[in-house]
């Protein structure tokens, strides 16, 4: 600080001398009014340079302090350690630290400058590990699943073993306007997009619009991620009704607005896809777009239970030719679907018991070259968790098929969940199926999931 | 006639506009702590709603779409922060269709950003310790000076939002603060004679009321945050205090009692259900409470089992 000064002093004084040479013709006041100007200027400069030095002298202060006072502080938190002998013992993760905030010194500093809480040292150097656009990235995450099954089912046979998929999660702000999510699957047959959107949160008039490749809101199976399913499979109802595992996963827009009314929550879906959804829609000329509509209902019955009602419509263009090119595409498959979903959670007692019951019923309306198929399928289940990190459940399914109606599949399972902990889970599950043309399979179904990376959002 | 109904529905939309123009605020919390401190700060300004209740774990709120119907109304949401409500408020926020209470959003205020948090990991975090909040412990409201950080955060917030009321809202806070004030300086008071008294908790909830009342907690009923009780763990705690003569176990009322009854009966310690929050039992309807209550609780169970701290 007195450097400084002494460095001011003697560029004023050399200032000083200097001037004269040139000023001795001019007015003895003209000199002094510069003078006077100079010494203001310098006072200001003085001042502004001091409360800059109390600034930081207050801050290093209050990190010395905060330095001195970590150890008492950190005393409730020490005996912790020692207190439990046991090798599995939590290091306590970390000493008190005050909140910088709190602790901003009163003195003004200008914001920018050194001192006001901005990065601090040499800027980093673009591209390098430490460079300030990492923390822009991504929230990711990776969901392993793995599946095994043992019996025999001649229909559909279940490998052994296999790593059904890894799923990739990268889940970010986009703008003040918008949020993006990206889930990339990662199975035994390659990878594959799984859903990729934005979603504008802050359109006018309510509209919740998503733009790109996403699992359509009919009905509530066909929204959920393999990971959140309270089974190892989907329902019989899905395979054979409703597009199979993927479901209705297409490139699309999707607008939903929450209908107005004193008594529930009422929101409608509308959503247009290209058209191709596995073996459900295909798309061979750009007009044929594949639609989805969706309509839910919600209400608290109590505070600790509620019902999820939905009616969903389903539309686009289905694969059958009948062997003929040209009668491709020219076809229509249309689904109506209606769901239900019955959840109990005790909010006092939320992590050790709850209920799900689920209810879903497809009609599925197939026109061929032989004629319309109008097949039905559903799927009733319930989930009881009974302690902390365990869930039972059982399902029954039944269910036609799109392409003959005539054939009807029927089934259930049962199965035990457990959670080690939040980000891993263990099922077992035993299936029933007895297919229509074709011997009944029973089976064993194993799945081990883990998640590592960003804590997702817990299903709902 | 029609000239003078023409009138009155004239007089009745400028009331009606005029009546938006002064309406209250409706504020949002994650939680009924948040919602009592900005109660006592907005007054009659402001209709003030949390989502969870104060007997529920705020880890885990169910992500429920009549949360959706209340978040698309509101003027400001206020949230605990350091991800304590990561498993089911960002789904909620991203469907509120509310751009006001979206993340950096004039109505959204994280609380935790002016408070003073304890347990920021200063190494490598990992899961292996179990469902750890790599931004410190969430659990912060449970100290008045940082009820007071908290207060002062909600009013600047509607300050910014409602400057007309800014005399208001400063004259509340003042209020709210020097009532505070007080109130700490009585349960320092009561507290003093119970320094270093020893305890375990289940959670991890008390870290900050630990630290402002000189409080010595040496254990967790959980093994790891998150992770419920092991027998080899529970087996280890009751030596731990039995060796350090610990007598109180103190239980958030979301946990289950089964571990810590049988660590009770073993040790011959109290265990209390001691609620962390606001709304944790039906006595505990505002911030203040929470405190009288929670001192009363311990200084009763102290007092009887001899916890007390040999000096």
């Amino acid at each position: 600080m007195r450097a400084v000064r002494m460095v001011c002093a003697s560029l004023m004084a050399t200032g000083l001398v200097l001037t004269p040479s040139s000023a001795f013709a001019q007015d003895v006041q003209a000199l002094r009014q510069e003078i006077d100007q100079l010494r203001r200027e310098f006072d200001a400069l003085k001042q502004d340079y001091g409360a800059r030095l109390s600034a930081l002298e207050e801050k290093l202060a209050a990190a010395q302090g905060a330095a001195t006072t970590v150890p008492p502080a950190a005393a409730p938190a020490a005996p912790a350690a020692t207190a439990q002998p046991s090798p599995t013992a939590p290091q306590p993760p970390a000493a008190p630290q005050p909140a910088t905030a709190a602790q901003q010194p009163a003195a003004p500093v200008p914001p920018g400058a050194e001192g006001a809480g901005g990065p601090t040292g040499a800027l980093p150097v673009y591209g390098s590990a430490a460079a300030g656009s990492k923390v822009f990235n991504p929230d990711m995450a990776v969901i392993g699943d793995v599946l095994g099954a043992a019996g025999h089912n001649s229909v559909a046979p279940s490998p052994a073993l296999e790593v059904h998929e890894a799923e990739a999660s990268f889940q970010a702000i986009v703008d003040p306007y918008a949020r993006a999510d990206f889930f990339v699957s990662f199975g035994e047959e390659g990878v594959v997009l799984e859903e990729g959107f934005v979603t504008f949160t802050s359109l006018p008039g309510g509209l919740l619009t998503k733009v790109g490749k996403m699992r359509a809101a009919f009905g509530k199976v066909n929204t959920l991620h393999n990971h959140v399913l309270p089974w190892t499979d989907r329902p019989l109802m899905t395979r054979n009704l409703v597009g199979g595992e993927d479901g209705i996963d297409d490139a699309g827009i999707s607008v939903a607005r929450l209908i107005p009314n004193p008594w529930l929550f009422l929101e409608a879906t509308g959503q247009v896809f290209r058209g191709d959804s596995d073996d459900l829609f295909k798309s061979v000329e750009p007009s044929n777009l594949s639609y989805v509509g969706h309509l839910r209902a919600y209400q608290d019955i109590t505070e600790s239970s509620n019902i999820d009602l939905g009616f969903s419509y389903a539309r686009g263009h289905n694969n059958d030719s009948q062997g003929n090119p040209e009668l491709f595409g020219t076809f229509i498959t249309q689904l109506y679907g209606i769901d239900a979903t019955f959840r109990w959670r005790p909010l006092q007692r939320s992590i050790y018991r709850s209920f799900v019951g689920r209810f879903e019923n497809v009609w599925s309306r197939r026109d061929q070259a032989n004629g319309l198929q109008g097949s039905t399928g559903y799927y009733l289940s319930g989930d009881y968790q009974f302690a902390r990190r365990w869930f039972a459940g059982a399902r029954y399914d039944h269910s036609g098929r799109a392409t003959d109606a005539s054939l009807v599949d029927d089934g259930g399972a049962l199965t035990l969940t457990y959670w080690p902990s939040e980000f891993s889970q263990v099922r077992g599950q035993y299936r029933r199926t007895n297919y229509a043309n074709a011997p009944s399979a029973d089976e064993f179904l194993f799945q081990f999931q883990f998640s590592i990376g960003a804590h997702g959002a817990h299903p709902f | 006639m029609t000239r003078k109904i023409l009138v009155a529905v004239c007089a009745a939309l400028l009331l009606s506009t005029v009546a938006s123009a002064q309406g209250k605020l409706n504020v949002m919390t994650a939680t009924e702590d948040l919602a009592a401190i900005a109660k006592e700060v907005a007054g009659d300004r402001a209709n003030v709603e949390s989502m969870a209740r104060g007997y529920q774990d705020p880890h885990f709120v169910e992500a429920k779409p009549s949360f959706i119907l209340k978040l698309q109304k509101a003027d400001l949401l206020v949230v605990v922060g350091r991800e304590l409500e990561i498993g089911w408020l960002p789904p909620l926020i991203a469907q509120s269709r509310n751009a006001k209470i979206q993340l950096g959003a004039d109505g959204y205020l994280d609380a935790s950003l002016t408070a003073q948090i304890l347990e920021i990991p200063t190494t490598q975090v990992t899961r292996a310790m179990g469902d750890v909040h790599p931004l410190g412990n969430p659990h912060y409201w449970l100290d008045p000076e940082n009820g007071k950080r908290i207060a002062k955060a909600i009013a600047d917030k509607l300050a910014q939002l409602r400057p007309n009321d800014i005399p208001y809202f400063q004259q509340r806070l003042a209020d709210f603060t020097s009532r505070l004030d007080a109130a700490e300086k009585r349960w320092l008071a009561t507290m003093a004679p119970y320094k270093g008294t020893k305890m375990v908790t289940y959670h991890r909830s008390f870290p900050n009321f630990a630290e402002r009342f000189g409080l010595q907690i040496v254990g967790y009923v959980e093994p790891r945050p998150g992770i419920p009780p092991t027998p080899q763990h529970t087996l280890d705690l009751i030596n731990e205090m039995k060796r350090q003569n610990v007598k109180l176990v103190l239980v958030e009322p979301y946990f289950d009692l089964k571990t810590p009854n049988a660590i009770g009966r073993e040790t011959g310690a109290q265990v209390l259900v001691m609620p962390p929050s606001v709304g944790g039992t039906k006595d505990v309807t505002d911030y203040f409470k929470l405190f009288d209550y929670d001192i009363n609780l311990l200084v009763e169970a102290i007092k009887k089992s001899g916890a007390q701290a040999t000096k």
